[in-house]
């Protein structure tokens, strides 16, 4: 196969005018050698004195009322240190706070990490045993005697709509259109909608209709390292837990909370973190941990989740029905748009369809729009964010349907696209006004690339057939709070300790930001990752946000240094500080100059030692855009669909480490991918899940993917000191949309569900 | 995981005797692969685990063109397919253990395991149907062999009595311009259980012009690994032929009894035993036709 | 009940002696009795990779291996792999192309790698993808980690060649 060109070019340049020494450049991340040598400490690789192990008991019914627990055969057990049920949990108030881009119910909560009365899907949690080793704890499970009274469940959503539906919580009522209306017990948690312009009139002036009913099933964001928590309960009251988590200030808040001990005696710390996509904010074994701890006589204990467990009872994204109708006239602007989309929140509010509805025709410039969600429980694991939550379900739905509108209209589907694209100063579905959004330059990029242009690859065999596929995808992208601090060494150096979570190089990008401010080399910024005791609240590493907000304060950290620094030149040349000028890394006052090391050197001797703190809430985010064109090849007598060729071009304001930027596409892609041909839950008709290994559940391997080529365009934020607008999300949108667009092509048959596993391409082609 | 004690059986007649002695609270442990996971999942309970990997007889790996191939218990796919003479003269064989689990599933997983876990999609079977192959039973009482499409009772049921192991298997030398293949359909391209598959072997005449032998095994669409008889005889003294190869595709699918679950559906499977049937025949038939020239030429895809 | 087990191995070209319980896994005691956490848990049934280490010199999955089995083996993990100064070629690329962002496949990619360069130096994009099939990756999509195998194979052979 062709050789791979070697490590790509730098990409430094120039953003709102500004030339730049480091950014731009794909420098070695400074937690690299311990990754690659086994050193780095996640998690689970924890180990402290007297460490017990824990484990959860889990339900083995999907929706049953729990009558009674009985632990005393357990307790027995010798080595079993600590045993704790729904009872063991403070009661919590019905209060909820934002987290993140989304907000948490501590009753929900509560009920989630260990059940209550009820269990409300098939691995909630029951209980959880502290021992002296884990096989120990496992043996103490299975001694633990609960007696259930199985209900019947409901696993779908149009089902659990119904009225005749069994109904998970009983005290649930509608929010209509944020209204709590009537007094009828329900399964569907709110109702929203987004209005605009009038839609029949809209669908009057339309040459072509299209109206077609899409499906997602379930998935999971399959980070590689399962949850785990350590947590010690002191006997001073204090409690320290040391995790994978994509927000650590999230979690203390919520522990807190939870936990009903002052925010001042948690202590969160962060560990390296294996993956998250969204799927680790919520607190799962945390306070099982913490809880286990105090009643074992204060031992810390530790917990991890084995991958059934993960799947059974951790954030799955949400399955959903989702309808559209749209028209388009014969010049191929779009007149009206409708929508009516039905998201699984699982056992308890809180899916991401708000989102999807924002998500769904985001790219376009609409008059005429309505758009309503639903949030409907289902016995399933309660849905939690995945990498654009509720995104890739929308845009699924969506851009098929934009392509088949360009089809019946006889037009180029990025032609089409092109018409109708979204510029700054359009409105959103969900309101705002977009600011300078690089929309069209993606659709430009691809229209551009040789990919488009190239003839489809000639098909391997005669029952093979090949097609491209295009679609578009958007993201909101978030700003938010970051904290951040930095000391001066003497050597010249920075110690840079920063909030954000490090998921895929962050520490890498940020101190990037701050070397450029500062203009040192990279090399001289020391980033560490920092805890809830070292440093301000930070909100957690999703929404795009890490390089957008954490850039912004690594800038004004960099800026306060600086000020800090002209004083101290200032106060060695004897004039005041207004009198120094800044370039690069010198400081310059008439014919005088230092620099940036020397000066550091001489902390001592112009007022000591020099750190500094930045804590904002920042503004400005600006929404992503990416489209993507990919080239299948199906197999039709099989049903087998292979991933020929992949391009993504998006607009990343301006990409700060590339290479992190490319693997943010490529990552993205990938997980699109295997939503699109191979992820799903497979429940039985008890609410059983039956795929619970990553034998099963299928994820993409590296034998089922291509190279994939990102490629970076940079309209850069005005909001941004270095024009960023955030990565991460955008990529896992368009996919399943862009492979069925390019099944449509290869066999003329649209396929409007998830995944587009063999079976389902097989009936499409009247095979089975 | 339940506790157990541990044996590292040097004998054939220690590890029979501690099989003859615990029953059903002794398991054989080969590979691994398997067992580990069926005990750390509470599927499988075990007081003693016997490692049969240390027995001479189990770790034998040996072939001569009279007396064909033999090929122990617990020899790893990976010596398998990295011996050349099991690769030139057992291509099915070679498919079917170059796809089982991934590379490091292949440094342990054993025939033996895959043979013994009975598992209608276990991949070696369907492979071994093909090529003949004769299992050696041992017990404290001695050995005794048998065609291995009768060594399965159910899924996960084979016909070992207590006190008894599987020694090794037994494949007769390939015939003259004989060709096998293995395939099987799964959703991804590397680890994964197989929704269907099918093994087969022909020969074919002096003039390459028609069938003179031919056996036909799918996996995975029946209780069992399944012996389809039927489609092998669709193909004796047949000319070389697309009508053929259909007949025997659709006597396989004639024959598939499958079930509906998490990892494919009945239909989706019948379907399938018709489509890679006729793929395997064909792979096979071409091998057969170049006497195995292809594989030697490295067309097979192992990464080493 | 619960009998431990002594066990002599050599582990990163160390002898070591360790007790385990038969029941304990190889990952489990690399990790929990030896402190060698390289090895990571993502799956604990052989699904994964991430926990790749070499037995006699072939890759297995040490959550599918009992501790007591390698007994008279000798094991290489992540740990194992640099020379005693720098890096191995493999651990350079992979920092050099960006092939990890969340870093917790990477130990077994490494390995996993290294296995396939030693008996093959000159590999093709499928064969490494190939080979790679069983270690999972949800952060990259492969892409930078094929390349930077691919480019760790290059420069050893380079290496290997008298120029
Ligand atoms: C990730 C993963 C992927 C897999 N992929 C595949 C696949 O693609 N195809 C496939 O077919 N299988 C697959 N398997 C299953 C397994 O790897 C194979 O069945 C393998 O061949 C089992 O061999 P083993 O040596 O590991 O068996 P073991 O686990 O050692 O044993 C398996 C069973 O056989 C018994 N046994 C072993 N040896 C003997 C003997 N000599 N006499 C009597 N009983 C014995 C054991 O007690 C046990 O019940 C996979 C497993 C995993 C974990
Ligand atoms: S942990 Fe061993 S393969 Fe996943
Ligand atoms: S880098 Fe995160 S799983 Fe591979």
């Amino acid at each position: 196969m062709a050789t791979v060109e070697v490590i790509a070019k730098d990409n430094t340049g120039t953003t709102n005018g500004k030339s730049y020494s480091v950014i731009g450049r794909r420098v070695l991340r400074p937690d690299g050698v311990d990754k690659v040598t086994g050193r780095a400490q996640y998690g689970a690789d924890v180990k402290l004195p007297g460490l017990l192990y824990g484990k959860v008991l889990r339900s083995p019914h999907a929706h049953a009322r729990i009558r009674a627990i009985d632990t005393s055969a357990a307790e027995q057990l010798p080595g079993v240190k600590a045993i704790i049920t729904g009872k063991d949990l403070p009661l919590a108030e019905d209060k909820v706070a934002k987290s993140g881009e989304g907000s948490v119910n501590y009753s929900y909560l509560r009920q989630n990490v260990l059940a209550q009365d009820k269990v409300l899907y098939h691995g909630h949690p029951v209980a959880a045993v502290a021992a002296v080793d884990i096989h120990t704890a496992e043996e103490a499970l299975a001694l633990i005697k609960v007696e259930y009274e199985p209900l019947p469940p409901v696993l779908d959503v149009l089902e659990a709509m119904r009225d005749d539906a069994p109904i998970l919580l009983p005290g649930l009522r509608t929010r209509e259109l944020g209204e709590v209306v009537g007094d009828k017990p329900t399964n569907i948690a709110s109702h929203e909608q987004f209005a605009r312009g009038d839609v029949a009139a809209g669908f009057a002036q339309a040459a072509v209709i299209v109206e077609r009913e899409f499906r997602t099933n379930t998935v999971h964001q399959g980070y590689i390292e399962p949850h785990n928590a350590t947590a010690l309960w002191n006997a001073d009251d204090h409690i320290t837990v040391w995790t994978s988590t994509q927000g650590a200030w999230d979690q203390r808040r919520d522990l807190s909370a939870l936990l009903q001990v002052p925010i001042s005696r948690v202590r969160v710390i962060p560990m390296e973190i294996g993956g998250g996509f969204g799927g680790k904010f919520a607190l799962y074994l945390e306070p099982l941990a913490a809880l286990l701890s105090r009643k074992a006589g204060h031992r810390p204990v530790k917990m991890w989740m084995q991958r059934d467990e993960e799947l059974k009872a951790t954030g799955p994204t949400s399955a959903s029905v989702i309808r559209v109708k749209a028209g388009a006239r014969a010049d191929g602007v779009i007149t009206a748009v409708q929508v009516w989309m039905a998201y699984e929140a699982g056992a308890f509010p809180g899916s991401p369809v708000s989102a999807g509805m924002g998500v769904i025709f985001a790219p376009y410039r609409l008059e005429n729009l309505l758009i309503d969600g639903y949030d409907v429980l289902v016995n399933k694991p309660p849905a939690q964010p995945y990498r654009a939550p509720g995104g890739t379900n929308a845009a699924f739905a969506g851009e098929s349907v934009i392509d088949e509108l360009a089809e019946r209209l006889g037009m180029d589907p990025i032609a089409f696209r092109r018409i109708n694209a979204a510029k700054e100063g359009d409105r959103r579905a969900d309101g705002p006004v977009y600011g300078r959004i690089g929309y069209i330059e993606t659709l430009d990029a691809i229209a551009a690339h040789p990919h488009y242009n190239a003839p489809l690859p000639a098909p391997s065999a005669p029952y093979i057939k090949v097609g491209r596929g295009v679609a578009s995808g958007f993201w909101f992208n978030w700003d938010g709070k970051s904290s951040a601090s930095a000391t001066v060494n003497p050597d010249g150096t920075v110690a840079y300790l920063e909030g954000s979570v490090d998921i895929g190089g962050t520490r890498a990008s940020l101190a990037m930001m701050l070397a450029e401010t500062l203009g040192i080399p990279y090399e001289d910024v020391k980033p560490m990752v920092g805890d809830t005791q070292t440093l301000g609240f930070n909100d957690g590493t999703g929404g795009s946000r890490t390089t957008y907000g954490s850039g912004i304060v690594a800038y004004h950290l960099g800026q306060a240094i600086i000020q800090e620094l002209k004083k101290r030149a200032a106060a060695l040349w004897q004039v005041s500080a207004e009198a120094i000028q800044v370039e690069g890394d010198r400081y310059i006052c008439g014919d005088r100059q230092i620099a940036f090391k020397e000066l550091a050197e001489k902390l001592d001797e112009t007022g000591g030692p020099l750190s500094v703190s930045v804590s904002l809430d920042t503004k400005g985010a600006i929404p992503g855009f990416g489209t993507h064109v990919v080239d299948v090849a199906v197999d039709t007598e099989t049903g087998k669909v292979t991933i020929l060729r992949y391009t993504a071009a998006q607009d990343v304001g301006r990409a700060i480490h590339p290479s992190y930027v490319e693997g943010q596409i490529q990552g993205g892609v990938a997980q699109g991918i295997g939503w699109a041909l191979s992820e799903e839950y497979v429940y039985d008709d008890e609410g059983h899940l039956l795929n619970a290994s990553l034998l099963d559940y299928r994820m993409p391997t590296a034998l089922d993917l291509p190279m994939i080529e990102p490629v970076i365009v940079e309209v850069p934020n005005p909001n941004h000191p270095f024009g960023v607008k955030g990565v991460g999300e955008v990529p896992i949108v368009p996919p399943a949309a862009a492979i069925a667009n390019a099944i449509y092509q290869a066999i003329g048959v649209r396929i409007t569900t998830l995944p587009m596993k063999p079976a389902v391409i097989l009936k499409a082609l009247g095979r089975i | 995981m339940q506790s157990f004690s541990y044996v590292a059986a040097r004998t054939l007649a220690e590890a029979t005797a501690i099989l003859a002695r615990e029953g059903d609270q002794a398991k054989c442990l080969s590979g691994g692969t398997d067992l580990i996971v069926f005990l750390r999942e509470g599927r499988r309970r075990a007081s003693v685990v016997v490692d049969v990997k240390g027995i001479p007889e189990l770790n034998q790996l040996s072939y001569h063109p009279q007396a064909g191939l033999t090929i122990g218990a617990a020899v790893p796919c990976h010596r398998i397919y990295s011996d050349p003479e099991v690769t030139a003269h057992y291509p099915g064989l070679i498919d079917a253990v170059a796809l089982i689990g991934g590379i490091a599933i292949q440094g342990r997983a054993t025939l033996g395991g895959n043979v013994c876990t009975a598992s209608p999609a276990g991949d070696a079977i369907p492979a071994l149907i093909a090529h003949q192959a004769v299992c050696v039973v041992a017990s404290p009482e001695g050995t005794r062999e048998l065609p291995i499409e009768q060594f399965f009772r159910g899924p996960g049921q084979t016909v070992l009595g207590t006190g008894e192991l599987l020694v090794a298997l037994k494949l007769p030398p390939p015939r003259p311009r004989m060709g096998a293949a293995y395939l099987r359909f799964t959703p991804r391209n590397e680890m994964d259980i197989a929704v269907a598959s099918a093994g087969v072997a022909v020969a074919l005449s002096e003039d390459k012009a028609r069938f003179a032998h031919a056996r036909v095994a799918l996996g995975a669409v029946a209780p069992t690994p399944l012996f389809v008889p039927q489609a092998g005889e669709a193909l004796i003294n047949q000319p070389v032929s697309e009508a053929a190869v259909e007949a025997a595709a659709r006597a396989a699918q004639a024959a598939a009894r499958p079930i509906t679950d998490v990892r494919g559906t009945a239909e989706q499977r019948r379907h399938l035993a018709y489509v890679l049937t006729k793929r395997a025949l064909w792979r096979a038939i071409e091998r057969a036709r170049t006497d195995g020239k292809e594989r030697e030429n490295g067309k097979l895809e192992r990464g080493g | 009940m619960h009998q431990k087990v002594c066990v002599t191995a050599i582990i990163n070209d160390e002898e070591v002696t360790f007790l385990c319980e038969p029941r304990q896994s190889l990952l489990e005691v690399l990790r929990d009795v030896l402190g060698l956490t390289g090895a990571k848990e993502g799956c604990n049934n052989g699904n994964c990779g991430a926990c790749a280490v070499l037995l006699n010199g072939v890759l297995v999955n040490a959550c599918l291996v009992l501790g007591v089995e390698v007994n008279g083996a000798r094991v290489t993990t992540v740990e194992g792999i640099a020379p005693k100064e720098g890096l191995h070629p493999l651990q350079r690329k992979f920092l050099e192309h960006a092939a990890l962002q969340c870093g917790v496949c990477t130990p077994g990619f490494i390995v996993a790698a290294k296995a396939l360069l030693d008996r093959n130096p000159n590999p093709t994009e499928h064969e490494v993808r190939h080979w790679l099939a069983g270690n999972l990756c949800r952060c990259t999509g492969y892409d930078k980690i094929v390349r930077a195998v691919l480019d760790a194979a290059a420069e050893m052979r380079a290496q290997r060649q008298p120029t």
